[in-house]
């Protein structure tokens, strides 16, 4: 198994390597960040000072630091329209090449993902929570232990991403065309992950359903376990519950795969 | 692995790839004409406008290819060659029949299979697009479980032999065609297969660099015992790399055997130019030759003969006995050519 875990590290690097080709595109949603932060906050502070000073749990730091962490995770996990590597791959045939190397293809693009999410997440990422705490300040823990979880809570909420991505994607095996599926996701996964407002200020039957989905273990649990708002066996709870949408869309992702490869047709020769 | 390697090389172990009865079929939807003049669909009807066919890529194919073979899969644009390849490597699933690649089911085993054949598609790259070349060498070279030192060397070899010094550190998407089909075939050979598929491997490549290519195939299969198996458009990649032949028409094998057994299979012929000293009249006469045609009042003439019954030399002798001969070149039957024959033959 070891030499595996060797190829998979090095296609997690490639991915790291290949994204910081993009710098300029880095600067750019770096930008793009921190202005919709700035945007998001107003909107948010101005909610929680209507509602008298405190919203669901949500004071004026506590929410800062939602949007704030929020907006820095938003690359990393690469929520919204998603990219579709995959499903491109699909279409015009390349997919062949993935399917002549003696490695598990699901596993591959996780690999590369990874990688990208970890350069996604230095020059993008970290500085749009800073920017957020030097402007308008944030409330953040003071020990190390939500930190730690923290990156692991990071790492999995990549992951879940990432998986239902190649979910959506490898759906191309039967749609030619995955433009409408993707976007119908896009807008699902963003809300439901509580990227506009979060999953704790949806009413009852909202965050029942979101919480049925593995979209929050996206976003908001990540956010919850950085910022503290979940502390202890609870944050290890949210933890647990991100590995188990790992396993199921997982999984769900390898029966399509396997599915699909009986269906495939590959176009272009 | 390697012993198990050198074992099939030398015939001890069945072929490497066993076709039998192999089927592929393709379900095509395309709009009906009756909607396409008409040119206003209606949404709802849309789908009864919709016909359903189905296409026959590879049909009940049968063939095999022993270890150390060097084969050329030829056949027209659509004729199925590439279907079958891709069903050989396991990224296409047979509608029917059985195939069995290394003695593999390439479907169920085929990540077993994959470290064990390589393969270039001249049309789509296996190479890291925004990473210098010398990285898609590290990252497969992990993905192949090679050991760092078998890594190396191996790497060394073949940046020497394919001569991609210079080109290590570019990004791959600024290497030139030439340039990347030769690392794509170092990238199939990385891990030193025993079978090396090609789907047009010298497809947009000028002559130097089909030539340095062709080569360099040459050299990997005397030294290593490697099996060839590639589709082609190209005779000279027939000619210079393999000793048996496959022409696949309409999904089905048309021909198999080895070239100039092809050429006499559909009567062949190669054609002898001469450049003559003076204005000559149409050399119709020549025992065992056929006059093609002349240009500049009769100073350079061509002439078919059928290599089996005659020969260029007893062809040029009796040119030489009318008139005097200043040059000559013979022409090779073209390979589109011999193809389009066998295909005539076959619809007649």
């Amino acid at each position: 198994m070891r030499p595996d875990l060797s190829a998979y590290w090095q296609l997690t690097r490639a991915g790291f390597r290949k994204q910081a080709n993009y710098r300029l595109a880095m600067l750019a949603g770096l930008t793009t960040n921190v202005v919709f932060g700035f945007i998001r906050a107003a909107i948010l502070f101005a909610a929680v000072a209507a509602a008298g000073g405190e919203l669901s749990g949500y004071d004026q730091d506590g929410i800062s630091a939602y949007v704030w962490l929020s907006q820095g995770l938003l690359g990393a996990v690469e929520l919204g329209f998603a990219p579709s590597e995959i499903g491109d791959r699909i279409k015009n045939g390349d997919i062949a090449i993935d399917f002549t190397r003696p490695v598990d293809v699901q596993a591959t693009y996780l690999a590369a993902d990874l990688g990208r999410a970890a350069y996604t997440f230095i020059p993008r990422g970290l500085p749009s929570v800073l920017v957020g705490a030097l402007t308008v300040g944030l409330t953040m823990p003071e020990t190390a232990l939500p930190y730690l979880l923290g990156v692991v809570s990071i790492v999995l909420a990549v992951t879940v991403s990432f998986l239902c991505r190649y979910a959506v994607n490898v759906l191309g095996f039967w749609l030619v065309e995955t433009r409408g599926v993707r976007s119908l996701y896009g807008v699902t996964a963003t809300f439901l992950a509580g990227l506009y407002v979060p999953v704790h200020i949806f009413p009852g039957w909202l965050s029942a359903l979101a919480h049925a989905t593995p979209f929050p273990s996206i976003l908001q649990s990540p956010i919850d376990v950085l910022s503290g708002r979940v502390t202890g066996w609870d944050s290890v709870q949210l933890l647990v519950i991100q590995a188990f949408w790992v396993l199921v869309i997982g999984a769900l992702g390898r029966v399509l795969t396997t599915a699909g490869r009986r269906k495939l047709e590959v176009q272009g020769g | 692995m390697s012993q198990h390697a050198t074992a099939l090389r030398d015939g001890a172990i069945g072929p490497i790839v066993e076709v039998h009865d192999l089927t592929r079929e393709f379900v095509v939807r395309r709009k009906s004409a009756r909607m396409r003049a008409s040119g206003r669909p209606v949404a709802s009807r849309r789908r009864l406008l919709r016909e359903r066919s189905t296409v026959t890529a590879v049909d009940a194919m049968t063939f095999t290819v022993r270890p150390g073979e060097a084969v050329g899969y030829i056949g027209a644009n659509g004729a199925g060659k590439s279907t079958t390849i891709k069903m050989l490597t396991g990224i296409l699933v047979p509608t029917a029949g059985s195939v069995r690649t290394c003695g593999l089911d390439p479907l169920t085993s085929r990540r077993e299979l994959a470290r064990r054949i390589g393969v270039v598609f001249g049309q789509r790259s296996q190479l890291w697009w925004d990473l210098p070349l010398r990285e898609s060498f590290a990252i497969l070279a992990a993905i192949h479980r090679l050991g760092p030192d078998e890594a190396r060397g191996r790497t060394a070899e073949l940046v020497e032999q394919l001569e991609m010094a210079e080109t290590l550190d570019t990004p791959v998407r600024q290497l030139s065609l030439g340039q990347r089909m030769r690392a794509e075939i170092a990238a199939a050979l990385l891990h030193s297969p025993e079978l090396l598929i090609l789907d047009e491997p010298t497809i947009g490549l000028d002559v130097l660099s089909k030539q340095r290519l062709r080569e360099f195939l040459i050299h990997e299969r005397a030294t290593r015992g490697t099996t060839l198996l590639l589709t082609t458009h190209d005779m000279g990649d027939i000619e210079r790399l393999c000793d048996r032949v496959l022409v696949v028409d309409r999904g089905a094998l048309a021909y198999d055997g080895t070239l100039a057994g092809l050429g006499a299979t559909v009567g062949a012929q190669r054609v002898l130019v001469v450049d003559l000293a003076e204005p000559t009249g149409d050399l119709t006469d020549i025992p065992g030759a056929v006059h093609l045609g002349s240009e500049g009042d009769g100073l350079r003439q061509r002439l078919a003969f059928d290599p089996e019954s005659t020969t260029a030399a007893a062809v040029l002798a009796g040119v030489s006995d009318v008139c005097e001969v200043r040059d000559l070149s013979v022409e090779e039957p073209d390979i589109e050519d011999v193809v389009r024959r066998i295909y005539q033959s076959r619809r007649r």
